[in-house]
């Protein structure tokens, strides 16, 4: 227990430390979101002074912190100067729609990743082995950009999927099944980008984590009690190559909403990756750090949930930890 | 074994690199020469076999001609080929910035050839590519050098002297990897000035990346300096009396070199993507100096993905750099390590 404590513990002190360095890089910025404003002659120097106290941009950088943590607390993360609103209801939206793609093509990718892995160190050296490293090494070699272009470029070509955004023109008027159909359709294409361009690595990682224990003399003998292969691979190996495994599921978690963020610019889909790119583009300076604090938040769980994991499933964590 | 294999490596990369570096040379025309009257072209395919069958030792392309009653469907016009012409001089260019030269590997005799179509403007494609490739790649060499700098720098700091400048340095660094790094990139180009000069956005994210990247390397250099201060020779010199700075200079950074060549060749490409990346989105170098991000940004329209696929051929011209490097990293990675188990199977006990 007190394991954990001292992991959150300091993941928290890790956040803080984030949205510091994230407040002390706005200072850096030349320029703020009202310096549009002011080239505008039918705002009043008076409206643009009155909006520059409204949204402390006059106040030194510790008040604005404090009065940040202050909104934070509230449950606002700040205010958003583009949309005139807190920023926090607006990332929740946009990260319900990320999570929704990345989820789905997590699950995807190590579902795939998994069997693959495991078959290709089964046939360690040979042919279908020689096979799929081929084809992670050209998975890992193609560009993410390239990839998400060419699947669209295909889409556009074929007309088999719709060509980006989440839903289609008239979505509101569909029936509830058929809302639901469109959904899927408009996923399949950021979801194979995703899947395809993490497939790679995983594959590798798991080829090699279960290629390191396949030698292991305790296999040789479940071998020789003639248990069935697919029990002694996915039973036997898998488990005792399952640590550096976890530690990259939790990092697969972590990465759930800072991950797919060009998958989402390039195929339109209205998530946290858009969303972020505009407010950097308008300096929408809450909104930037906002995000980059939410998808900070979800790589520290990812590796909290990893440690938990690895607490769980092996004994020498846990006997080293104090708890048995 | 691995050593032939990383020169083979090495020589992929050097060939692949020589073409950028010499782009001048390489392609035919100046990639921001504009051509309005021939937007959009189609890639010209080059042919050894003309229409009736005969073969032809020089190789040689048909213009485009619109094909009759479409307003912009083309067709190859075979009744005029177009020999290509081997060194033949064209557009004034510098080679490697510094050679005032006019020598071109292939061109046209009066009508221009594009390998790869043309643009928006009727700009070359293929010297455009090029010519991008020259700043994508400079770009990650020196974002990767800065980067390594950096992380030498702190790893060898934190490494050697140890306690608390160790702990304050390790901690900081972690904040570092606990940040998604492509939203590190987006956050820090955020508060920097949008509207800047090419050259200026040039080394704004050179800056950015090689003050983004360093904590990963800086750790592992730690890792290494951390083990090399306590072997027995470094030890046997810190008795005769050497200083700090001739130990980590002399005889602690040098067993670094290893993990700084392997992290180079992952870094590199690494921070070309990343730069292809930050420009793609509108935030790197912008128009007209071409790169390879901003090559592969009018894709971003719906008509340009529509209706002018050629424009995505660059991305996969680009696949043998990375695969380049991917082959460098992984080789080297080999070999440091079979250098490490040979050392340590040699007994050395620290």
């Amino acid at each position: 227990m007190r394991y954990f404590l001292r992991r959150l513990g300091h993941a928290f002190l890790m956040l803080i430390g984030v949205s510091l360095l994230s407040f002390f890089f706005t200072t850096l910025a030349p320029g703020n979101y009202l310096d549009e404003m002011r080239l505008d002659p039918q705002i009043a120097p008076e409206t643009l002074a009155a909006l520059r106290a409204q949204y402390q941009l006059d106040q030194p950088l510790p008040v604005r912190y404090v009065s940040w943590l202050n909104s934070l607390i509230h449950g606002k993360m700040g205010f958003s100067f583009a949309y005139n609103s807190p920023v926090a209801p607006l990332l929740m939206v946009r990260a319900r729609n990320t999570l929704l793609l990345t989820i789905i093509a997590t699950l995807f990718a190590w579902g795939l990743a998994l069997p693959l892995g495991v078959w290709s160190a089964e046939h360690l050296g040979r042919l279908p082995d020689r096979l799929l490293s081929w084809g992670t090494a050209v998975g890992l070699v193609l560009p993410d950009l390239a990839l998400a272009l060419g699947l669209l470029l295909l889409a556009v070509k074929t007309g088999w999927l719709p060509p980006g955004g989440m839903v289609s023109v008239d979505f509101e008027s569909f029936s509830l099944l058929h809302k639901l159909g469109d959904l899927l359709q408009h996923m399949i294409l950021p979801v194979a980008a995703l899947v395809l361009s993490s497939l790679p690595l995983l594959v590798r990682h798991v080829r090699a984590a279960v290629a390191d224990v396949l030698g292991a003399p305790f296999l040789v003998a479940a071998k020789g009690h003639g248990i069935p292969k697919r029990r002694l691979l996915y039973h036997y190996a898998l488990r005792a190559a399952a640590n550096p495994l976890i530690s990259l599921f939790g990092f697969s978690v972590g990465t759930l909403l800072s991950g797919s963020l060009l998958v989402e610019v390039v195929m339109s889909w209205p998530g946290l990756g858009p969303f972020l790119l505009e407010a950097i583009l308008a300096r929408d300076l809450y909104v930037v750090i906002g995000g980059v604090l939410l998808s900070t938040l979800f790589l520290l769980g990812g590796n909290f949930l990893a440690d938990v994991f690895l607490y769980w499933a092996d004994p020498r964590i846990r006997k080293e930890n104090g708890a048995g | 074994m691995t050593r032939r294999v990383l020169t083979r490596w090495l020589i992929v990369l050097l060939g692949l690199h020589g073409l950028v570096v010499c782009a001048g040379f390489f392609s035919p025309y100046n990639p921001a020469e504009q051509d309005r009257n021939h937007v959009y072209l189609p890639p010209q395919l080059l042919h050894l076999v003309d229409p009736t069958g005969h073969l032809h030792f020089r190789p040689f392309v048909y213009p485009w001609k619109l094909r009759p009653d479409t307003p912009d469907l083309r067709e190859e016009d075979t009744a005029h080929p177009l020999p290509l012409r081997f060194f033949v001089n064209g557009a004034h260019y510098r080679l490697l910035g510094v050679f005032p030269a006019r020598l071109h590997l292939f061109g046209g005799e009066d009508t221009r050839i594009c390998l790869l179509g043309t643009d928006a403007y009727g700009r070359d494609q293929f010297s455009r590519f090029l010519y991008g490739g020259q700043i994508s790649l400079l770009a990650g060499f020196l974002g990767a050098a800065l980067t390594l700098l950096l992380g030498t720098l702190v790893g060898s700091v934190a490494g050697y002297f140890g306690g608390l400048i160790d702990d304050a340095l390790m901690r900081f660094a972690e904040l570092f990897l606990a940040l998604p790094w492509l939203y590190l990139l987006f956050a820090l180009r955020a508060f920097l000035p949008l509207a800047v000069s090419p050259l200026k956005a040039f080394f704004l994210i050179i800056g950015v990346i090689g003050a983004v990247g360093w904590a990963r390397p800086g750790r592992l250099i730690r890792g290494v300096v951390l083990s090399a201060k306590e072997r027995d020779f470094v030890r046997a010199a810190r008795g005769f009396g050497a200083t700090d700075r001739y130990l980590l200079w002399n005889h602690v950074l040098p067993e670094t070199r290893g993990v700084i060549l392997t992290q180079a060749a992952i870094l590199i490409p690494q921070f070309v993507l990343a730069e292809m990346t930050l420009s793609f989105l509108g935030l790197g170098v912008p128009e007209p100096v071409p790169s390879w991000g901003n090559l592969l940004s009018n894709l971003q329209q719906y008509s340009v993905l529509v209706s002018y696929w050629w424009m995505y051929l660059p991305a996969l011209l680009m696949v043998p750099f990375f695969l380049g490097y991917l082959g460098l990293a992984s080789s080297l990675q080999e070999r440091t390590e079979t250098y490490m188990i040979e050392r340590r199977s040699l007994g050395g006990v620290t």
